[in-house]
């Protein structure tokens, strides 16, 4: 259920659109795209892969936003914690539901 | 390995691990569940809970699409390839599952074509190669798995391989998660929520968990960093009082989730009214069949199943094992009569049951790196 | 007189694919039915080769046999699997291969342009590992039969002076060399099978060790406890085997054990660990502390040695236990398997 690796996508099929060789540090698979048929692809785009089909596109801005908030967790919870022992309770969270909240 | 190797950082771990002390109120006891068996598998592999504080306690949930199935549908797969015309194909995860007259690779020594796939294009592959014989697909899976069968059985249709059906026992994840909270001995404070069934069906799934049962849930990608960014996350909604559904796993999981996939799977699929799970008894609703329309690709519509229901060994004790009521340890059969060399239970076969993963990566106390060996 | 019953702890009424895979089940069966029948009580544990004393001199001597589909496949054949592994079990027990027997057991309808290819590929590799082929046997069976060819050999070797081998010298910070990359040979064959539709720039790491070896024992070989050559089941069955017979604990650098980029994404996507996948062109080695540094350099300067490394220790605890330590505290037990690794999508 749960086995998805990150490839990289190298060249479509000529012969069927719906497929493309996906590259992983160097081992290639076709791999069927017909699950992103929403989405437009192309060669050098990164998407998660399981049981030899594309379930996402992987948005390489995200991640970079993710290893953003790592990097500096811990030190922005510090600050608001000095910032509450002022008493100023302005500092709201916008709340989870629309994605992860540093 | 890029979008891999940067979620392992040692670093970052090591700061993710010290803000869940930091986060981690030592009045308080926190159960946690990882709904997945891959995050299950995770945790145990990179031996998380070694980072963890001992008053932050994670119990495995029923995500593992293997260990759920009882076995009454093993028996039934196999008994459809018994003949020499067929072949019997699946996920390797499946051929050590025991049947009542032994699992997939032990009737393969005795002389059934059983084939390990990676995928089921390959089980259509070898459909196509072998017009001769009939290939059966032993299909499981919660929702990540069940859209490429889906698809796999549209191309079948289109291209007209006759030769080709599939034994059908996708499940859903929410009915199994309904179960754990419906049942009187869980008391559990948040769930860290399945990264890749969630890329098919989204976030939105998950908020009645946090309006109506609140619990927080955040949906969680599945390398250490990700892992831990998602207890983080959850102890922080949970020190404020919260519960609400969080992504942690955005570069990957769309709020909405994959239309394409639910079109997909709505195309070809439809809900059994009832199925039974291993150890949480019959569901409504919460398992799939095939639809009509493609019934000269579903197996069950195509031949006969025995369709006898086996009852698990009374003293084996995968439900509550499996509802995360009881650890691994504590089943009477553990590591006694059941191992994973030979596993009574699916739960000790899969390689994301929690009793294989105790069984194999039972965690000793950590070690320092400083007294092991580097170069 | 009195003769002990041998006791038979072999209960399992067929035998299965497992229990060849060098994992539990094979244990099991060694173990339970092998040694008590064949091996008198006091004969310890079993090594890769027998050292046997004839006439006052020592020798060693080793059998195996060779089953692998594909016969040919990226960086070898069965042909090489069959001299090298022979050379490289009397290697790591010790000794210098000097002769080989070799049988041949051919499936009736094998084309003759492939069993020459194989012959060819023999006497190469012999000469390539520096030993002769003294003879050997034929048997042909049924088309149908033998998966077109099997091949066992028999080596017998000379010991290397400066060397014993024995599990039981093994003491707590001791530590354990790797020559080389792991998973290159399973990964291989699992992909050239073709099932699974994966390509790779992966080969079979199959070759003589002695080289490595023979250098290895000349820079410390006092201080070598152990040596093996991980074949079917990988570091981790060797290394557990070892945990066994010395009753102390392993505790393995995770970062520090190499992998080459494409085995890593083959065993990532299928699920595998590279710890258990077989290995043909390896070697471990238990080296006492004060010589391992001189141990690792040596090998490193041998031609095909230098990505050797250090990857772990052994411990007093846990015991009988092989531990995989992550850099960042976690770790986890590395058991031996019960079977082959099999793909996963879980």
């Amino acid at each position: 259920m749960c086995l998805a690796i990150p490839g990289k996508i190298v060249e479509f099929d000529l012969q069927n659109p719906q497929l493309a060789m996906v590259d992983v540090v160097g081992v290639r698979r076709k791999v069927d795209l017909g699950l992103l048929q929403d989405d437009p692809l192309q060669a050098g785009d990164w998407v998660l892969i399981h049981v030899g089909f594309a379930m996402s596109k992987i948005s390489e801005a995200d991640a970079a936003d993710q290893m953003r908030t790592l990097a500096i967790l811990g030190e922005k919870e510090a600050a608001m914690e000095e910032v509450r022992g002022y008493g100023l309770e302005n500092e709201s969270s916008p709340g989870g539901t629309r994605g992860f909240v540093s | 390995m890029r979008f891999v190797d940067e979620f392992r950082s040692p670093e970052l771990i090591g700061k993710a691990g010290e803000e869940i002390r930091r986060l981690a109120d030592p009045r308080r006891h926190y159960r946690i569940m990882e709904v997945c068996g891959g995050h299950t598998h995770a945790i145990y592999r990179f031996g998380l809970k070694d980072l963890l504080p001992s008053n932050v306690e994670l119990i495995h949930g029923p995500g593992c699409p293997v260990c759920v199935l009882p076995m009454g549908r093993i028996d039934d797969g196999l008994s459809l390839t018994e003949h020499p015309d067929f072949i019997f194909a699946a996920f390797g995860d499946m051929m050590r599952v025991p049947g009542t007259h032994g699992s997939p690779l032990e009737r393969k020594a005795r002389g059934m074509d059983v084939r390990i796939v990676y995928s089921p294009a390959d089980a259509l592959k070898l459909a196509r190669c072998n017009p001769q014989r009939h290939v059966v697909f032993f299909a499981i899976g919660f929702e990540t798995t069940a859209p490429s069968t889906a698809l796999t059985i549209m191309r079948a249709k289109t291209e007209g391989v006759r030769n080709f059906s599939v034994f059908c026992n996708h499940v859903t994840i929410i009915p199994a998660i309904r179960a754990i909270l419906d049942s009187p001995d869980m008391r559990l404070d948040g769930f860290v929520g399945p990264g890749h069934v969630s890329t098919v069906i989204g976030c939105r799934p998950y908020e009645w968990i946090a309006k109506d049962e609140g619990k927080p849930v955040v949906v969680s990608g599945f390398e250490p960093l990700d892992i831990l960014q998602s207890i983080v996350m959850l102890l922080r909604q949970l020190r404020d009082g919260e519960a609400h559904v969080e992504n942690q796993y955005k570069r990957v999981v769309p709020w909405e989730g994959n239309r394409a996939a639910l079109r997909a799977m709505a195309e070809v699929f439809e809900l059994r009214p009832y199925f039974e799970w291993r150890g949480l008894g019959f569901i409504s609703q919460s398992a799939l069949k095939i639809r009509a329309a493609f019934a000269e690709w579903d197996s069950e519509q195509r031949f006969s199943v025995p369709g006898i229901r086996v009852t698990d060994p009374k003293a084996a004790q995968c439900g509550e094992v499996l509802k995360g009521v009881l650890k691994p340890s504590q089943c009477k059969l553990f590591a006694r009569e059941c191992t994973p060399e030979q596993p009574i239970g699916a739960l000790m076969v899969s390689s994301e049951g929690s009793c294989a993963a105790y069984y194999n990566y039972q965690h000793h106390k950590p070690v320092t790196i400083a007294n092991a060996a580097a170069d | 007189m009195a003769t002990t019953v041998p006791k038979i702890k072999f209960r399992e009424p067929q035998i299965e694919m497992a229990h060849g895979a060098g994992g539990k089940a094979s244990r099991r069966l060694v173990e339970g039915l092998f040694v008590p029948l064949l091996f008198e009580p006091a004969s310890g544990p079993l090594g890769d080769a027998a050292h046997i004393q004839i006439n006052g001199t020592r020798i060693a001597m080793t059998t195996d046999a060779f089953v692998v589909n594909p016969l040919r496949f990226p960086g070898g054949s069965i042909g090489d699997l069959a001299i090298n592994g022979t050379v490289n079990d009397l290697a790591v027990s010790g000794a210098r291969a000097e002769a080989i027997v070799i049988t041949f057991v051919l499936e009736a309808g094998l084309p003759t342009d492939i069993l020459e290819d194989e012959v060819r590929a023999i006497a190469n590799a012999a000469v390539q590992a520096g030993v002769r082929i003294a003879g050997g046997d034929t048997k042909v069976v049924e088309h149908g039969k033998a998966d077109r060819m099997y091949i066992t050999t028999t080596g017998i070797g000379r010991l290397i002076p400066g060397v014993t081998i024995s599990p039981q010298s093994v003491k707590p910070g001791d530590r354990i060399l790797l020559s080389g990359p792991i998973g290159d040979h399973g990964v291989t064959i699992l992909l050239a099978r073709g099932e699974l539709d994966l390509e790779a720039e992966v080969k079979s790491d199959t070759r003589s060790v002695l080289p490595m070896v023979e250098s290895t024992v000349r820079a410390a070989g006092s201080g070598i406890r152990w040596m093996r050559d991980p074949t079917r089941g990988g570091v981790a069955t060797s290394l557990n085997e070892l945990a066994r017979d010395c009753g102390l604990g392993i505790v393995l650098r995770e970062d520090c054990v190499p992998v080459r980029d494409a085995v890593r994404g083959a065993c990532e996507l299928l699920g595998l660990d590279p710890l258990h996948i077989a290995n043909e062109g390896q070697f471990l080695a238990v080296v006492a502390r004060d010589q391992s540094d001189a141990a690792l350099a040596a090998l490193r300067a041998t031609p095909g040695g230098a990505e050797a490394r250090m990857i772990g220790e052994v411990r007093e605890q846990p015991a009988e236990t092989v531990l995989a330590a992550t850099s960042y505290g976690g770790s986890r037990v590395v058991d031996m398997l019960v079977g082959d690794p099999l793909p996963r999508i879980c």
